[in-house]
């Protein structure tokens, strides 16, 4: 009875005929609108992320320099433009557009569903979503301008405004996560419910696409960490403004506590955005390389060990924080462990491109430089995993470089290789080639070079968060100093790239090639919707057969054999 | 549908004994043995809950997924305090200490002395 | 199995974590200072074992309210759902008083760490409390107009979720001392 009523209540919400702007893009329950708003979003995030980036980069290499577009970096903004820097770009440009977007625009698309279960629940939670960045946004300009004490939010920096000097903006940088986190706990439970409840007749459990489990696997292991740092949370905003003391060791508290409480949340969260990265890679490079995937049972289990094992690592961030020693040597050993999983599922594609036919489009390109990067950002981890090696790389460039070789191929490659894929379903227009692959080029290259050059700098012993490095004379030799100007030239560069990549948008939205149905010969569902797909979309839902993978199946005429086709 | 023959237990026997229980964890704390308090109260607690939550929530009648996933945010909690504890509960470690635990530690065990004489 | 019924099972399991932070927190202190026994001294377990009186009765009246609602009387629902509004209420003014009564003997929430525990767990179930009253009154008039019946079992799971975790919070904040 209560299945009925709520299916009857979700068509009821795609019985109106004719909607107003308002009612069709703003307020709109359509799970492809809602997805589009949490991309956008996401990239005008993005955008503010990276223009701090430039700013803090440049105050780097041209210690005191005005710099152009931002003036000058004064030693609190630099505070606040790194610490905002990293929480936008883990928390509202990476969670919103590889989980948030990717999954409400795919997840009842490839499971062939008409909508999420929950499709008003689906818009709050992008409502309460885009306040969370109307409160961060804000926290810059309040009086002590935004929150300058590290994305990690350690007390008693945090906690006491007298060391960090925003009593404000550290309240609202709170309040700006707290929200965020409950913007994604509803948008999860509709994944998981929507993935568990609503897929289309036929499709079994190993018929569902590689990045539709790894969205709801990913939103699973959110829901289940993120709870103490909300708890934590709650303890740090009394801490910042009521006078409790739960994180002050002079009182009776203990600032350990708030690093477990945030960690215990923090390394999951590194695998919550990962996953769905990697999921999306997996459905791009069968589709071009025609190939079945290779292994995908063993692909579910290996997510299902990654899950589980990151929550077991938290503690390798805390190997200087004064841990006990020897929990450190159970964190190191469960650190190394959880390499193994991930190591598998590189080894799993690189065995799906093996005698495939590959063609070099502008996403499989992307999804390749994806496997290429990330391997640089995992086996980097091996060496902070150790806890006796992390104890000289810790806090130094080396950490920086490692998991910007993690997060930039999840958050900027993954997204790129996902819209560049996908843009063809979302806008019903090619993207244009030509200018995806110089784009590819511009933004690939550009990245090794600003990092490599930190991994160098990190074992040289360059400390991170310092202001000017001409203060330290060990820091300051002309090669380390030309280096650092090497690094954010080659920002200056990939940022600048990043225009092709709005031109190709927007161009491609006006003037591209019409895309048809199934312009990569694809088989998974949403290439049998309408490219983009009508409000409910299909008009007819379908029904499935197989798996997702059918790629180059011996004996049939196509090299493809969709999901909802008999035979 | 399943919920439609959902098994509706006596709702008022449970209650009852929820209610017994809570008896049973008052008279522990009454009897002055600190043990004896510790035991009977959180275990009442950890019967009270396993009652409800068998018998009222019918987390039996949900998808097997539910309890497995229940399940496991309660030892992801055991996992957090397994983890967290040996530093938290410590007052001293390498390279810290903590100054308002010590005097703590202090002043409590001069109060305690001062009681037993 | 009714997606509802889903759905609110992974809200518990994500308030499970949320409460498991404060707790687990709470207890490793709690082990750590045996000090805090003297100040724990002062809650007052009677007033506890009140509320825990009372919510245990508000939940029997929501499983009486989810049998109504199964039966198709939404009526009736309506009417035990009211009763449990009624505990949940009770349950919000005992606690009001009693912090009341703490607050004006001078602890208050900076006092200790014991004490900024103790009203930071009480207070975020409290809030649970409230949040499921306000849900509770809103489902207690649809179902009298005999509307979205299956939500009167969807607010007893969460209201049974957060009865138990009261269980736990009675004897950690008022019986070990």
């Amino acid at each position: 009875m209560a299945e009925t009523l709520t299916a009857a209540s979700s068509h009821g919400e795609h019985a109106h005929g004719e909607m107003s702007f308002w009612s069709k893009y703003v307020f709109s329950t359509d799970h492809k609108v809602v997805g589009l708003q949490y991309m956008f979003t996401g990239i005008f995030m993005g955008l503010i992320g990276g223009f701090m980036a430039y700013a803090f980069r440049m105050q780097l290499a041209f210690p005191g320099v005005e710099v152009p577009g931002y003036g000058l970096v004064s030693p609190v903004d630099y505070n606040a433009l790194v610490t905002n820097h990293g929480t936008i770009m883990i928390f509202w440009v990476a969670m919103p557009v590889l989980v948030a977007a990717f999954g409400n625009y795919l997840i009842p698309l490839m499971v062939g569903a008409d909508d999420m279960v929950f499709p008003r629940l689906n818009r709050l939670s992008y409502q309460v979503f885009l306040l969370s960045a109307i409160v961060l946004i804000c926290s810059f300009f309040v009086e002590g301008g935004g929150f300058g004490g590290a994305w990690t939010a350690y007390p008693p920096l945090s906690a006491q405004s007298q060391y960090n000097l925003t009593p404000l903006g550290s309240s609202l940088w709170l309040v700006a996560v707290g929200l965020e986190f409950v913007a994604f706990l509803i948008g999860g439970i509709n994944f998981i419910t929507t993935a568990m409840n609503s897929r289309a007749p036929g499709m079994k459990a190993y018929d569902i696409p590689m990045i539709v489990w790894m969205i709801v696997v990913a939103s699973i292991m959110f829901m289940a960490s993120v709870g103490p740092l909300l708890a934590g949370a709650v303890m740090l905003f009394m801490d910042q403004n009521i006078g409790t003391a739960f994180f002050d060791p002079d009182r009776g508290g203990d600032p350990i506590l708030w690093q477990h409480l945030f960690w215990f949340f923090g390394h999951p969260e590194v695998y919550v955005v990962l996953l769905p990265a990697t999921g999306l890679v997996a459905d791009i490079i069968t589709v071009f390389s025609r190939k079945k995937l290779f292994a995908y049972r063993t692909v579910l289990y290996t997510v299902f060990a990654t899950g589980v094992l990151s929550f077991t690592v938290w503690a390798h961030h805390q190997f200087v924080a004064g841990i006990d020693p020897r929990m450190a040597h159970v964190f190191t050993v469960t650190t190394l462990l959880i390499s193994i999983p991930i190591a598998e599922m590189m080894f799993v594609y690189i065995a799906t491109l093996y005698g495939g036919s590959i063609t070099l489009t502008t996403p499989m390109l992307w999804a390749l430089a994806f496997i290429a990067e990330f391997l640089i950002g995992g086996v980097t981890g091996v060496f902070l995993g150790a806890s006796g090696a992390d104890i000289y790389f810790h806090d130094t460039y080396f950490v920086l470089a490692h998991f910007h070789y993690t997060f930039f191929p999840i958050a900027i490659i993954g997204f790129y290789a996902g819209i560049s894929f996908w843009f063809p379903k979302m806008f019903g227009k090619m993207m244009n080639e030509t200018l995806g692959k110089i784009h590819f080029w511009g933004t690939v290259i550009p990245f090794n070079l600003i990092f490599i050059p930190l991994f160098v700098l990190g074992a040289s012993g360059q400390h991170r968060r310092i202001y000017d490095f001409s203060h330290f004379p060990n820091l300051s030799a002309p090669w380390q100093q030309d280096l650092r100007i090497l690094a954010t030239s080659a920002l200056l560069v990939m940022l600048a790239f990043q225009s092709v990549f709005l031109v190709n948008f927007v161009w491609s939205l006006w003037k591209g090639r019409k895309a048809g149905k199934n312009p990569w010969k694809s088989n998974t569902l949403e290439w049998t919707a309408e490219s983009p797909p009508p409000h409910g979309n299909w008009s007819e839902l379908p029904t499935v057969y197989r798996g997702p993978y059918e790629y180059g199946v011996p004996g049939r005429d196509s090299d493809y054999w969709p999901q909802n086709e008999p035979n | 549908m399943s919920e439609e023959h959902m098994h509706h237990p006596n709702y008022l026997k449970i209650w009852a004994m929820l209610v017994g229980l809570l008896v049973v964890s008052v008279a522990g704390a009454m009897v002055g043995i600190r043990v004896v308090t510790l035991i009977t109260a959180f275990g009442v607690a950890c019967v009270q809950a396993y009652l409800v939550a068998k018998n009222c929530m019918h987390i039996g009648a949900a998808r097997r997924f539910v309890p497995y996933l229940v399940a496991t945010a309660l030892v992801l909690m055991l996992l957090f305090f397994s983890g967290a504890a040996p530093d938290v509960m410590k007052p001293a470690g390498v390279n810290w200490v903590k100054p308002a635990w010590q005097e703590a530690a202090v002043e409590h065990d001069v109060s305690l002395h001062e009681a037993r004489h | 199995m009714p997606t509802g019924r889903l759905a609110v099972w992974m809200v518990v399991v994500s308030e499970i974590v949320v409460f498991g932070g404060v707790l687990a927190s709470y207890i490793m202190h709690r082990l750590a200072h045996d000090a805090w026994s003297v100040q724990a001294a002062h809650t007052n377990m009677w007033i506890g074992a009140f509320n825990t009186f009372v919510l245990l009765t508000s939940s029997l009246f929501v499983a009486f309210a989810h049998k109504a609602a199964e039966e198709g009387d939404g009526v009736k629902a309506s009417n035990f759902l009211w009763m449990t509004v009624a505990g949940g209420t009770t349950f919000v003014i005992v606690k009001a008083l009693e912090w009341t009564s703490e607050i004006t003997a001078g602890y208050t929430i900076t006092s200790s760490t014991f004490w900024s525990f103790y009203y930071t767990a009480a207070g975020l179930h409290a809030l649970h409390v409230i949040a499921g009253v306000v849900i509770l009154m809103i489902i207690a008039m649809q179902a009298r107009k005999q509307m979205e019946l299956h939500r009167v079992e969807l607010i007893g799971i969460y209201w049974y979720f957060v009865e138990i975790v009261w269980f736990f919070l009675f004897p950690l904040l008022y019986i070990a001392k």
